[in-house]
């Protein structure tokens, strides 16, 4: 196995402050690598670094063997220009907390949007992928509807499908049931689960420790910027080696 | 553990269970005589009393000649003033959103020369009166009488600052720094997750700004240039000053010569009345067009409004 996310000694500061203060970790393909800790740890911001919407100011982040955001020459860095930066995004899927759907687009525009618009894809084509994978995610009766007429949950599958449908190599998932009401929160992990299964290389940062638990190959909790603890998540969460990792759990647990 | 303390309190609130039949009173409809509103009453009365004072006071006035104000309605003259009011307002409106969307991304731009730039143009074309501003372009050959655009155009200032040109140069150029703010506000109201949501599955800058941000900031540029517009068709009478031959200044042509001065006031009043009515109603449709989506049912049209007070009108009378 060969990693797909490789961090070096990743910083980020936004002004004074600093996110994240030196990260090294590895994700391996087809893993479900799961970010814990508490909120202003920085696991959000490491996320967001993946595909470069964020940008680190020390450190090497590599995607599939390749630098994100700038090109190496000898020993010197040259920053991406935006279509090469938009080229590796393509490539990395991603959901948000709050589901950023496009509000002017149906559930079925939303998932078209992207393969017509970056990849050239025939609206015909991307329109029949777009009802398979609305169908994927159970949703293939709310095709016609706008964002504003779904439920939460609804709007967060649509949200995976239309990250899906880039065909990604990478899904990143930042806190991806944090938004929703409590009983919503199944439907949207057993999608999540679904992926998991069909080999998916994803990235969660997530509270739902049960998730963790059961579809997690790998976890890592985060504190103050830097990885704490990291191991497998059955491990981690019933033995935690680390006091801080141990008050953290007996909080959320 | 809330599920125990949702028990609990249940337990210790018993009132608060619901009962199986669904209450003791039966289901019927509550049939009450309503409130009593004799301020109402009043106050219509009374005010209906003065609004037909006032058009009493007008309709008996011996000095107007009401038949007059029929006459010159569609006059040889009035109309095609109407129609240039309605040119001049258009095309000063399309050069307004066409700069202002141009000085917005340029105050937006992260390029600090640009952005000033477009401040300090803001500045100065809101900070001063249009009435000065159509002046200076009509009384530009004063201090330039050659136009010289180097090679490409070169004429007496004189023959291209005609009336016309000072007119939309003049209320165009104002329009933009308006529009301009308008556009801004309009960008800047869109959630940045979206643009997020738009950069992380690849999209470029700006298939961003059409397809994501700009469809959603229309929603709020909408309403206010539709405001403008109707604020342009009745600032165009001020082009009166620069001899351009609009609505007003064909209109008192008129009055001045017939000695129907108020009567030929009323006739702009007239057209100016249509013409803003007339966008009112275009402009409800676009706001409509653009809250798709924002909204989880759009408001009915007039149109279907009537027809949904007419079905219990019909039921009534069976």
């Amino acid at each position: 196995m060969n990693a797909m996310v490789k961090a070096e000694g990743v910083r980020k500061s936004f002004g004074a402050v600093q996110v994240l203060k030196g990260i090294d970790l590895e994700v391996q393909t087809g893993e479900v690598f799961c970010l814990i800790g508490p909120s202003g740890s920085g696991k959000s911001t490491f996320l967001r670094c993946i595909n470069h919407l964020e940008k680190i100011n020390a450190g090497r982040l590599y995607v599939d063997g390749e630098l994100v955001g700038y090109r190496q020459k000898g020993d010197k860095l040259y920053e991406l220009k935006d279509s090469e930066v938009a080229q590796q995004r393509r490539e990395i899927g991603m959901v948000f907390q709050r589901f950023n759907l496009f509000p002017h687009m149906t559930a079925l525009e939303n998932v078209m949007e992207a393969p017509v618009q970056v990849k050239g894809t025939s609206k015909a084509q991307a329109k029949e992928r777009a009802r398979e994978l609305l169908d994927r995610v159970g949703l293939a009766d709310k095709a016609g509807n706008y964002p504003s007429q779904l439920s939460g949950g609804q709007q967060q599958r649509v949200a995976i499908a239309r990250a899906l449908a880039m065909d990604p190599k990478l899904m990143l998932f930042d806190e991806p049931t944090s938004a929703l009401d409590p009983e919503l929160v199944g439907e949207v992990l057993d999608v999540m689960r679904d992926l998991a299964e069909d080999g998916m290389t994803m990235i969660v940062v997530t509270h739902e420790m049960g998730f963790a638990r059961e579809v997690g190959d790998s976890l890592v909790f985060m504190d103050d910027g830097v990885v704490v603890e990291a191991g497998r998540p059955r491990e981690v969460l019933t033995n935690p080696q680390h006091d801080r990792t141990k008050s953290f759990l007996s909080k959320v647990l | 553990m809330t599920d125990k303390f949702d028990k609990e309190q249940a337990d210790a609130n018993p009132s608060a269970a619901v009962s199986k039949d669904g209450g003791a009173l039966p289901p019927e409809a509550i049939k009450a005589i309503p409130v009593r509103h004799y301020g109402r009453w009043v106050s219509g009365v009374v005010v209906l009393a003065l609004v037909a004072l006032l058009v009493n006071a007008f309709a008996t006035a011996e000095k107007i000649q009401w038949n007059a104000v029929g006459e010159y309605v569609f006059d040889d003259t009035v109309l095609p003033g109407a129609g240039r009011t309605l040119l001049i307002s258009v095309l000063a409106m399309i050069l307004g959103v066409i700069l202002g969307v141009i000085l917005a991304v340029m105050r937006l731009s992260k390029n600090p020369v640009t952005s000033w730039v477009a401040w300090v143009y803001i500045w100065f074309f809101r900070g001063t009166p249009v009435y000065v501003q159509l002046l200076l372009w009509f009384n530009l050959a004063l201090i330039f009488p050659v136009l010289n655009l180097g090679p490409i155009y070169k004429d007496e200032m004189v023959d291209v600052m005609t009336p016309f040109m000072a007119a939309l140069l003049g209320l165009g150029l104002n329009e933009a720094a308006y529009m301009a703010e308008i556009c801004r506000a309009g960008l800047m109201a869109v959630d940045e997750g979206q643009t997020e949501a738009s950069h992380a599955l690849g999209m470029s800058h700006a298939k961003t700004l059409r397809r994501i941000v700009i469809p959603q900031a229309m929603r709020v540029i909408v309403p206010p240039t539709g405001n403008e517009f109707i604020n342009m068709l009745k600032t165009s009478s001020l082009v009166y000053a620069v001899t351009y031959n609009e609505l007003l200044r064909a209109t008192s042509t008129i009055g001045s010569t017939s000695y129907a001065v108020m009567e030929m006031l009323f006739v702009a009043c007239i057209w100016y009345l249509v013409m803003t009515s007339v966008f009112s109603v275009f402009q409800y449709y676009l706001e409509r067009r653009y809250a798709r989506g924002s909204l989880r049912q759009l408001p009915p049209t007039p149109w279907q409004k009537i027809k949904a007070n007419m079905i219990p009108l019909s039921s009534w009378r069976r």
